[in-house]
């Protein structure tokens, strides 16, 4: 199998999981943003995540369940390297690229974008 | 306070008669194909981008380009245009967390640079950064005593 394919079935399968929470749960997108966070970060902890990565490629890390897991590898390694101090700085550590794109791109974009009139 | 409550009750009835009888299928299929086109593209980017760079290298590089391609695409407006249809499929992927970014932050611009731009842009990934790094930690914690 292609390596986009895998891609596009595992992307396309946690978005479908996130389109039954949206339309058969009163929870909204900020929510499952945040769930879809922290059981990608917990599922990296108990090692689940790892062949799904492995088989899908970016379809794994790029929905947010990715993000989670690059927070879960993060500080496992880290705790590695530097001990107990590492869960302080793993996670976000390994966040930072991530987060620091978003806050850089979304000043520039606000900038120069006006919000629609509605 | 209430009146708005049962305002919304009666529009959320109103939306449910209107809509057809099975509308979550629909919305995962195309849930299912709008996210697994962006993962796919993520993919072409990342087998791109590991020719001439680590894994890790690869990886982030893939996350700053689409988050820079959502945040142009929601300063046209173009990725609410988009989202209306795709639903979940473009909510799950890291450009829905762009989005999520940059949406405030051009809509509250009005309140200012600093209390509106820069504060209101974490709104949505205030809550994500708080609670994945409350369960990184954890992760990190359960790993040190247990886990190595």
């Amino acid at each position: 199998m292609l390596p986009f394919a895998k891609a596009f079935v595992v992307g396309g399968i946690l978005c479908v999981i996130g389109q039954i929470l949206i339309d058969k749960t009163k929870l909204t997108s900020g929510r499952i943003l945040v769930l879809y966070v922290c059981v990608g970060c917990i599922l990296g902890g108990i090692g689940i995540y790892q062949p799904i990565e492995e088989f899908g490629g970016a379809g794994a890390t790029i929905p947010l369940t990715g993000f989670g897991f690059r927070l879960a590898e993060g500080v496992m390694k880290e705790v590695d390297s530097a001990g107990i101090l590492g869960i302080f700085t793993g996670g976000l550590k390994a966040a930072a690229g991530g987060v620091t794109a978003a806050v850089v791109f979304a000043f520039i974009v606000a900038l120069f974008a006006n919000p629609k009139e509605k | 306070m209430d009146t708005s409550k049962r305002a919304k009750q009666e529009y959320d009835q109103m939306v449910k008669k209107a809509s057809p009888n099975s509308p979550i299928f629909m919305d995962c299929i195309k849930a299912f194909f709008s996210g697994g086109l962006i993962c796919g593209f993520g993919q072409l980017l990342l087998d791109y981008f590991n020719e001439s760079y680590t894994e890790d290298e690869a990886a982030l590089l893939v996350s700053i380009t689409l988050i820079a391609i959502a945040a142009v695409l929601t300063g046209f407006g173009l990725y609410e245009k988009i989202g209306k249809h795709c639903g979940a499929g473009t909510i799950i992927p890291i450009t829905g967390f762009a989005n999520s970014v940059v949406s405030p932050a051009i809509e509250f611009k009005k309140e200012g640079l600093i209390f509106g731009t820069g504060a209101k842009m974490f709104i949505l990934a205030g809550p994500v950064i708080v609670y994945g790094t409350l369960t990184s930690m954890l992760v990190g914690l359960i790993y040190y005593f247990v886990g190595r």
